[in-house]
């Protein structure tokens, strides 16, 4: 393939004491993919999804995103992406324009800049009634969707969802994923995390994690194909079954 | 929120002060009156005149006395023996016992005092009045007494020594806690997580979240002068810049140890517990229920560590004593150097990376 490698990673692990949480994996992101990054509770995604956001330093082994590496330019690393995490991460005593000024201005926007994206974001989701509203006071699938937008504010070249429409209706689930397929659609890199595999079906390419290994990585179609089943599902079943 | 945190200091200030006293008052005074005559009657008379003692009872045995003591009703047992005068003007000399409930032995030493001085002064009187009776070549008794002055606090008015002390107290306690509970909060609810997740700077991070609590510390300081003014009437000999200026200081080494605890510490409860811990010793260790000069010495290099301890003494030594700059330096560089220390290590414990 002839694409432009944004996320690089080698033999990448992490140890918790004697316990392996992330076992020597290695996998290429390219640009303007949806990756989705599967694994049952506890097969180590969040881990792994931690180290190359650098909020966690890797035991061994290397990951470049946006080409800095997690280990010594984490705050570059910082700087080029997006993340929006399974807990709902924005401060819920803010407004909703308070919040989206706060992280504007963490990621150094002005003012102007940040006036502009509020107005936009607002328009795009139909909250301009609730602007001056606490995000507390927002239903959940609001807070997601809200959330990633402002993961976005920045532009970054890469977003880093972790579970992001865990407890979210199906219909909010789609409009999220409509929001995802958009943003893709302009060139950022999605790197989600999921349990459902309905959802997985609509990545470009899965990998699929168990006991910390990467035990498959390819599209959903080939990977159905490999494996001979009708869905994601499936798939997802029988590597799991294979390791008990 | 925030007008829960100028309303409790305001309350505690003026309840606390007014309560935290050392003076004993109303001791409930009781007697046996075994001598039933003139001189005894005078005796008692002087403790019933006394506004620090209230006279409960007149017991008729000692029994009977010894029984109310141990159920706590009475303080002081007073008693006067049978030829009690007689052996006074005969004899020139006589016994009185006296019975002290020493629970609480401090108040117990001060209730001694009283007594003493009581019966000394009727002594006095007493002794002056027999030579005058009986001696024919009188010649007045010569007594030394004593003047004492006190020094800075002349009136030896408590509130004077409490109030500062208190609102030592208050800056401290709030600015502590608020900063030991909000990054440990931030942690419960995710948001630090995000935080760690964008490119901000460790430093900007920390100044955003102590800055206002700096504010606040100074706020309720602010408030606390104030009241220390206009409802305690405390002198103010020093100047209150001097009191901003280390204030500001101090509440940056006060913060660090918020900042400490909440980096070490996963919930709310926790930090809790560990900013509990601290206080309680700062306080009971900071000079301002027990002067340090009575603790043992272990006890006193303890004290060396006690942020507490410095503010209190450079509070009443400007506020009481007018000191200057000068006079206090010492204690003054020993806080920023605190602080110093104290933030650095809260920085380098606060991991945006783990």
């Amino acid at each position: 393939m002839d694409q432009e490698k944004i996320i690089t990673v080698k033999n990448l692990s992490k140890k918790f004491g004697d316990f392996i949480a992330v076992n020597d994996i290695s996998f290429d992101v390219y640009k303007g993919e949806i990756f989705g990054f599967l694994g049952a509770n506890g097969a180590g995604k969040t881990t792994a999804m931690k180290m190359l956001i650098g909020i966690s330093k890797p035991t061994s082994g290397e990951a470049l995103v946006a080409n800095f590496d997690v280990k010594s330019q984490a705050e570059m690393v910082k700087k080029s992406i997006g993340y929006m995490s399974q807990r709902f991460s924005m401060y819920d005593d803010l407004t909703i324009k308070e919040n989206i000024t706060f992280f504007g201005g963490i990621y150094g926007l002005s003012r102007n800049q940040i006036k502009e994206k509020t107005t936009k974001l607002v328009t795009e989701l139909g909250l301009e009634d609730a602007l001056n509203k606490l995000v507390g006071d927002l239903p959940l699938g609001w807070k997601q969707k809200l959330s990633f937008s402002v993961a976005l504010l920045h532009e970054p070249k890469i977003v880093f969802l972790d579970e992001p429409t865990g407890g979210v209706d199906p219909i909010t689930r789609r409009q999220f994923w409509e929001m995802i397929y958009a943003e893709a659609h302009k060139g950022t890199t999605i790197f989600v995390t999921t349990h459902y595999m309905d959802e997985a079906e609509y990545c470009d390419r899965v990998s699929i994690m168990v006991e910390g290994k990467i035990e498959a990585l390819d599209s959903p179609k080939n990977l159905k194909q490999q494996y001979n089943v009708a869905s994601m599902n499936e798939v997802f079943l029988k590597l799991a079954r294979n390791i008990e | 929120m925030l007008p829960i945190l100028f309303v409790l200091p305001f309350v505690q200030l003026l309840i606390l002060s007014n309560a935290a006293s050392f003076e004993v008052k109303n001791i409930r005074f009781s007697y046996i009156d075994q001598d039933h005559s003139k001189v005894s009657r005078e005796l008692i008379s002087k403790f019933q005149s006394s506004d620090y003692f209230n006279i409960i009872e007149n017991f008729s045995s000692k029994k009977e006395a010894n029984l109310q003591m141990q159920k706590g009703k009475v303080d002081v047992i007073l008693e006067i023996p049978n030829h009690f005068e007689h052996n006074l003007l005969t004899d020139k000399k006589t016994n009185l016992s006296v019975s002290i409930n020493a629970i609480d032995g401090a108040a117990a030493g001060i209730e001694n005092v009283y007594i003493n001085q009581i019966i000394r002064n009727y002594n006095q009187k007493i002794r002056s009045q027999l030579y005058q009776y009986n001696d024919a070549s009188f010649v007045q008794p010569q007594s030394i007494i004593s003047i004492p002055s006190f020094w800075y606090n002349n009136t030896l008015n408590y509130k004077t020594l409490m109030v500062p002390g208190i609102l030592v107290l208050l800056v401290t306690m709030l600015s502590l806690f608020l900063s030991a509970m909000n990054i440990v909060r931030e942690k419960e609810i995710g948001t630090l997580e995000q935080i760690n997740v964008t490119p901000i700077k460790k430093y900007q991070f920390i100044i955003g979240k102590l800055f206002p609590f700096w504010v606040l510390g100074l706020l309720i300081l602010t408030v606390g002068l104030t009241i220390a003014k206009l409802v305690f009437s405390i002198p103010m000999l020093g100047s209150v810049g001097l009191i901003y200026f280390f204030t500001s200081v101090y509440l940056l080494a006060i913060l660090g140890i918020g900042l400490l605890v909440s980096n070490y510490t996963e919930t709310q409860q926790q930090a809790m517990f560990i900013a509990w811990f601290f206080t309680v010793i700062f306080i009971l260790m900071s000079g301002l229920f027990t002067p340090i000069e009575s603790m043992p010495n272990w006890a006193q290099q303890i004290t060396l560590f006690n942020p507490i301890r410095y503010f209190v003494e450079i509070i009443r030594m400007v506020m009481l004593k007018g000191a200057t700059f000068s006079d206090i330096a010492k204690p003054f560089s020993i806080i920023a150097f605190y602080a110093f220390v104290i933030n650095c290590l809260a920085v380098w414990s606060y991991k945006k990376t783990n």
